[in-house]
């Protein structure tokens, strides 16, 4: 029976819900150590699809690749808690800055050196760009077909694969072969909770960054719990084109930001009380508004 | 070259609204830049969509007609985009952020090494000095969208690649025909020459595409909640309303994500834009992403427990308390005085 080679493309992103004019930076970008950090939600029900396929196919591998800071090692933790292998902390700061063109040439050098895959598995969009764009970049800097918009994999035999998608106004279930890169909805069933068992095994995988900041004792990490130890790649690690990288190599700029000022309209406050709310429907009863 | 483009999406023959919409904008903006509005449009049995298009301003419209292009799929649509914008070279490119838009987009401004901006809610005309290179930029696209929690409006630009591409949410734009009697070119592409039969992998097995049952849009007053609603047996009281008064029901995304309603009913930047007569908000906080699908209502209610909603500065009408009880109140008073 085949085994499948799966990585997941997950973005530790801001809480978006809560951004203050202080979290951006002089030139447009976001300064995300300030937020506090999240697992990007549709990349959750990507990973939840590509742990469905592991449990089919016992020997299948799902590793994650997340390019962001340091900290973003949380990513690959989480991955770990919920059943995956691991996978790579794409960091460095010759990222920073990146749109979704320059994040996915870089996200495509580090998926070439990780040598056959079958397929790759993200979220179809990240809360804090919402652009959808990554992972059609991303199949298309590996010459590799997309299927986006998906819900479910609703079949896999071999290297055929057959896939739900859920459109803006239906449904299309297609069929194609491996590999390729599919995009996951917000629709697609939830990711299964941590496993209590792997948290407490896992708790303790770290970078070598994390257990540098720390003092520890990393060495101890290659010789006694290798799998403990996850693997932080820099430009150094993968081939790089330098004028693809960072701000250098995002075709878009930001040109300016502005904060909102709401124009206040002359707004008539009024009571809950019967009076006023019979007054109001009245009014707009009158200038045929409703009725 | 160096002209506007617009992407078309065809269902069943019919190009999309928000095509229609991206044609009238992109058409004033050709204007504006004193070059031409060309359009393509990718499918089967496209003999009815010149007269769909041109009447909007467009100047050249390429047809690739073959069975296997309709529905869309990926590769082949991208091959044929891609081959022609190399030929044609636009300046800007406009495509609809649907389910389409938002896998074709991208795909093409990778293979075009372009900059895209996603959901844009305006796009203007204007000009850029980048100081740090001594470089000054003379109509560029401005991509304008709210971004990172709201708060603050984005501009972005592509000043140094091309096409500049945007797309644009259904709605966003309004769509109005330039001239009924409008004369552009029409050219049928060849399109063995964009496509090869290797780009068609994909084999649709089933497809429900529903005509939406659901007329939100048209809908000229609609009863929407958000967050504060509470859970989805609140949100009871507002389809009551909303069928007393005549009307639809939306919500805002925080009230979808908590599961109070169907992801169809959503309206903002990544939902709906709407211009009813009236939208009356029901536990709507009024984020910036929700306003920008609803602020152009002729009027507005805001229904909200807290007096200091942000939507509240955008409303005709200021009720500050719970929808529980004002609800009930509205539809009586409604139909006492309606009789």
């Amino acid at each position: 029976m085949k085994v499948y080679k799966i990585i997941v493309l997950a973005k530790q992103v801001p809480d978006t819900r809560n951004v203050g004019k202080d979290a951006m930076k002089a030139d447009g970008t976001v300064n995300r150590a300030v937020l506090p950090a999240i697992f990007n939600p549709e990349d959750l029900n990507a990973l939840e699809q590509a742990l469905r396929i592991k449990d089919q196919f016992p020997g299948s591998t799902v590793k994650i690749l997340t390019m962001g800071p340091g900290r973003a090692a949380e990513i690959i933790r989480e991955g770990l808690f919920r059943g995956g292998d691991g996978g790579i902390l794409l960091t460095d700061r010759a990222f920073a800055g990146s749109d979704t063109l320059a994040t996915s040439y870089a996200l495509g050098q580090a998926l070439k050196k990780m040598g056959d895959i079958d397929l790759i598995i993200a979220g179809r969009q990240a809360i804090d760009g919402d652009t959808a764009q990554v992972g059609p970049q991303v199949a298309e800097k590996l010459n590799m077909l997309q299927v986006t918009y998906v819900e479910e994999v609703k079949e896999l035999n071999g290297d055929t694969i057959i896939l739900k998608r859920r459109l803006d106004r239906g449904v299309e279930t297609v069929k194609c072969r491996l590999p390729l890169v599919i995009t996951v909805n917000g629709t697609a069933p939830e990711c299964r909770v941590r496993n209590a068992k792997l948290l407490m095994k896992y708790k303790r995988a770290q970078t070598v960054t994390e257990l540098q900041k720390e003092n520890e004792d990393y060495t101890r990490m290659y010789t006694n719990r290798p799998d403990l130890n996850i693997p932080e790649w820099t430009v150094n690690d993968i081939e790089t084109d330098s004028s693809q990288l960072g701000l250098t190599g995002s075709p878009t700029k930001v040109k300016t930001i502005e904060n909102v000022v709401l124009q206040a309209k002359d707004s008539k406050v009024i009571s809950d009380s019967d009076t006023e709310i019979e007054e109001m429907m009245i009014e707009l009863i009158k200038s045929h508004t409703i009725g | 070259m160096n002209n506007v483009f617009v992407y078309c999406e065809i269902e069943d023959g019919q190009v999309a609204e928000v095509s229609l919409e991206l044609l009238t904008k992109g058409r004033s903006l050709a204007s504006e830049l004193k070059c031409d509005l060309e359009a393509i449009a990718v499918g089967h049995q496209l003999n009815g969509v010149p007269a769909q298009v041109i009447p909007y301003g467009v100047d050249t419209l390429y047809l690739a007609d073959d069975k296997r292009l309709y529905p869309y799929q990926t590769l082949p649509h991208t091959s044929i985009v891609v081959k022609l914008f190399e030929e044609q070279q636009p300046q800007i490119a406009l495509m609809g952020a649907t389910s389409i838009g938002r896998d074709l987009g991208p795909r093409v401004s990778s293979a075009l090494h372009s900059g895209l901006t996603a959901d844009c809610t305006s796009l203007e005309i204007g000009s850029h000095s980048d100081k740090k290179a001594n470089k000054t930029y003379d109509g560029l696209l401005y991509q304008i969208r709210p971004a990172f929690g709201g708060n603050i409006i984005a501009t972005i630009i592509n000043p140094d690649h091309r096409p500049q591409m945007a797309t644009v949410r259904e709605g966003v734009m309004r769509k109005s025909i330039l001239d009924p009697d409008y004369k552009g070119k029409i050219v049928h592409l060849e399109v063995k020459e964009y496509v090869g039969d290797e780009d068609f992998v994909v084999e649709i097995i089933e497809r429900h595409i529903e005509k939406s049952k659901l007329n939100i849009k048209g809908s000229p007053i609609i009863v929407s909640g958000g967050y504060g609603v509470g859970s989805k047996e609140n949100f009871k009281l507002l389809y009551e309303l909303a069928e007393v008064l005549g009307g639809e029901v939306g919500a805002s995304r925080a009230a979808i994500d908590a599961g109070y309603a169907e992801h169809e009913r959503q309206i903002g930047q990544t939902g709906l834009t709407v211009r009813p007569k009236l939208y009356i908000a029901c536990g709507i906080s009024g984020q910036i992403q929700h306003r920008a699908g609803m602020e152009q209502s002729a009027q507005i209610i805001a229904i909200n427990t807290d007096p200091e909603a942000p939507i509240n500065s955008i409303a005709d009408y200021v009720i500050t308390g719970d929808i529980a009880e004002i609800i009930p109140k509205m539809i009586r008073y409604y139909k006492s005085n309606t009789k």
